[in-house]
């Protein structure tokens, strides 16, 4: 979790950099055009022709570096989306207010993305009995699909699935395992 | 609580050796209320080849330890060493004329199996008897035709003849036990003979396949897939190979038979809540069962059918809770421990195995329908989970992990003889019981 807010963080900062420096070069390539101008009729005829081309260039590599820059925004929101799981005390489904917060986000994501449907999976430590954890994954996994549901997204684009203890993202024997698997994780289908 | 209980239990023992001697002379083969404590010895000696050939010469020693093997299975007999037999096989006979009980009452064996063994050709004729040494009584003799391959069959006979003439119960040795193993890289559905022999693989679904659960009458079992996607309930003729699988929305969770009926109950959560409801034998919807908010769960029936022992988070934990189907009312079973799932009611109606996890580990409890002296029969063994009961209610199988992975073991009704029941690759876990109606 804690890579891709590093990851969010540095492209926040990257971003407008790389459009700034884009500016910038538009503003070189002006200056550098509008030289030879004056100088004669003829040369001024010669001399717009090389300054539009030479302006459309520029403008379609900045469009071009900017569609990179969404593209790439989009998607680490999307792996965001996707990799960051929402976590749960032991034998409880309760949303606490970290995956409430999570939660928001990923509703504000299916918001801006209406095209997508997603499967909420509710899993479970291995500790305790694999029927009675097959219930609570399904309870987990329906907690989150209210409360995305409460915050407008349409239950139609949201299908529950329990794996219960069957699919653990930690086979580790301790607390820190079975913590990351006490989860709610969301797959775009 | 446990300590009440064995306490009562030593008082009991102490008071038994009170008692006269001379009940001794009337033999009570075996106190069903723990036959387990007091082993009946019993010695099986080499059978005899009682016709002309060598065929049947090469059966008598290893058929006789089948059945002895057979035979210790149960838990109720202590089985006598062959090295401290008085008797000379060459002299003595089969029959009760020809034998001479001294030899074995002088060795300690309070009942004496011999077998003769006649090999002709393909056929293949064996007689067996179970003898009272002290009264030097022939308990029951029984004569067989068949097949040298028949021989485990003739020995599973005979074993289900001597535990129904010491017990009055048909015994488990028709039976076979259904269980979850990975080893394929995935989890499958298997079967085994009561004591692990004859593996058999019966799903190749190559997914999450579990919870197995046979019909009374042994010809379905139904279990759990996620195949299809989200945990769905198959039920799987054993005759035809054909399975249906049943049609609601969710989680589907646990399936049990009826007792004597082609019903099942089920956990599902079409709902939004997870509920259990009763369904036919071929997944149609009957009615619903529990109605409270929260998770129910793993039920298992009475054998009359009549009140349902099940899993519920409502009061905060997950508990048991028995509910009478003809009253509807609710009550609970487990107040002690704050984890108790997967109950199995015993096929002789008085006793609840449950799984009770506490103190980082997970325990196989016995206790009363009525809620009364709970037993924990494992301790300090990893983790022990899912029992469930022979069909004559005196031995109990369960999975542990007390060896590393988790495999399936057996334990008498009262937590003694805990073996293992087999090793297969990978891991295996949820054994379940058939009836005893399987051969």
């Amino acid at each position: 979790m804690r890579k891709n807010i590093w990851l969010a963080l540095a492209l926040a900062i990257i971003l407008p950099t790389m459009l700034l420096t884009v500016s910038c070069a538009k503003k070189q390539v002006d200056t550098g055009t509008m030289a030879p101008e004056p100088a004669a009729e003829q040369p001024v005829a010669a001399a717009v022709v090389p300054t539009d081309d030479a302006d459309a260039k520029a403008r379609m590599e900045a469009e071009r570096l900017q569609a990179q820059e969404e593209e790439r925004a989009r998607m680490a929101a999307r792996n965001a989306f996707i990799n960051e799981d929402v976590y749960f005390e032991f034998d409880s489904a309760a949303l606490l207010p970290m995956a409430q917060n999570l939660l928001s986000q990923k509703a504000e994501y299916m918001r801006a993305m209406p095209g997508i449907n997603i499967s909420i999976e509710g899993h479970c430590d291995e500790r305790g009995t694999d029927a009675y954890n097959l219930a609570l994954g399904q309870r987990r996994a329906d907690a989150v699909k209210s409360f995305m549901v409460n915050l407008g997204i349409s239950a139609s684009r949201l299908e529950t699935i329990s794996y219960g203890e069957e699919r653990p993202a930690d086979f580790g024997q301790n607390e820190e395992a079975w913590a990351k698997n006490r989860r709610a994780h969301f797959s775009i289908y | 609580m446990n300590g009440m209980k064995s306490t009562v239990g030593l008082i009991c023992v102490l008071a038994a050796l009170c008692l006269p001697t001379g009940l001794r002379a009337e033999i009570k083969y075996l106190d069903l209320t723990n036959p387990f404590i007091r082993k009946i010895p019993m010695a099986v000696p080499v059978f005899q080849a009682t016709g002309p050939g060598d065929a049947a010469v090469a059966q008598v020693s290893s058929f006789a330890d089948e059945l002895q093997a057979m035979l210790e299975f149960s838990g109720y007999f202590k089985m006598l060493n062959r090295g401290s037999f008085l008797h000379d096989p060459q002299r003595s006979g089969i029959t009760k004329a020809a034998i001479n009980f001294l030899n074995w009452t002088t060795v300690g064996a309070e009942l004496l199996i011999t077998g003769g063994i006649q090999i002709q050709g393909d056929e293949m004729v064996v007689e067996l008897r179970l003898f009272d040494t002290f009264k030097a009584d022939l308990l029951v003799g029984k004569r067989y035709r068949g097949t040298e391959g028949d021989r485990r069959t003739i020995a599973r006979r005979f074993s289900t003849e001597v535990l129904k003439t010491l017990t009055g119960n048909s015994g488990f040795y028709d039976s076979r036990l259904a269980f979850v193993s990975n080893g394929s890289g995935h989890k499958e559905i298997y079967t085994c003979d009561f004591d692990g022999a004859n593996v058999q693989r019966l799903t190749q679904k190559r997914s999450i396949t579990s919870f197995p659960a046979w019909s009374s009458d042994g010809k379905h079992l139904a279990f759990t897939s996620f195949v299809n996607g989200p945990s769905q309930i198959f039920i799987h003729n054993l005759g035809n190979g054909q399975e249906v699988h049943v049609r609601h929305k969710g989680v589907q969770i646990a399936p049990e038979w009826l007792p004597g009926k082609f019903e099942l109950s089920a956990t599902l959560s079409f709902t939004g809540d997870q509920e259990i409801y009763m369904l036919t034998g071929t997944g149609k919807m009957i009615k619903r069962l529990t109605n409270s908010r929260g998770i129910d769960v793993g039920a298992t029936w009475s054998p009359d059918g009549k009140k349902m022992a099940f899993v519920s988070k409502r009061s905060g934990r997950p508990q048991i809770y028995i509910k009478e189907i003809n009253t509807g009312r609710v009550h609970r079973l487990t107040f002690e421990g704050r984890y108790n799932t997967q109950p199995s009611w015993s096929p002789k109606g008085d006793l609840i195995a449950f799984s009770a996890m506490g103190q980082g580990e997970i325990n196989i409890v016995v206790i009363d329908v009525d809620g009364n002296n709970p037993v924990q029969l494992t301790r300090n063994q990893g983790d022990n989970e899912a029992p469930s009961w022979s069909p004559d209610g005196s031995l109990i199988t369960f999975s542990s992990t007390r060896e590393g992975k988790s495999r399936i073991y057996v334990m008498t009704a009262f937590g003694t003889d805990q073996r293992r029941l087999l090793a297969m690759p990978g891991a295996q876990s949820h054994p379940k019981w058939s009836p005893n109606t399987l051969y």
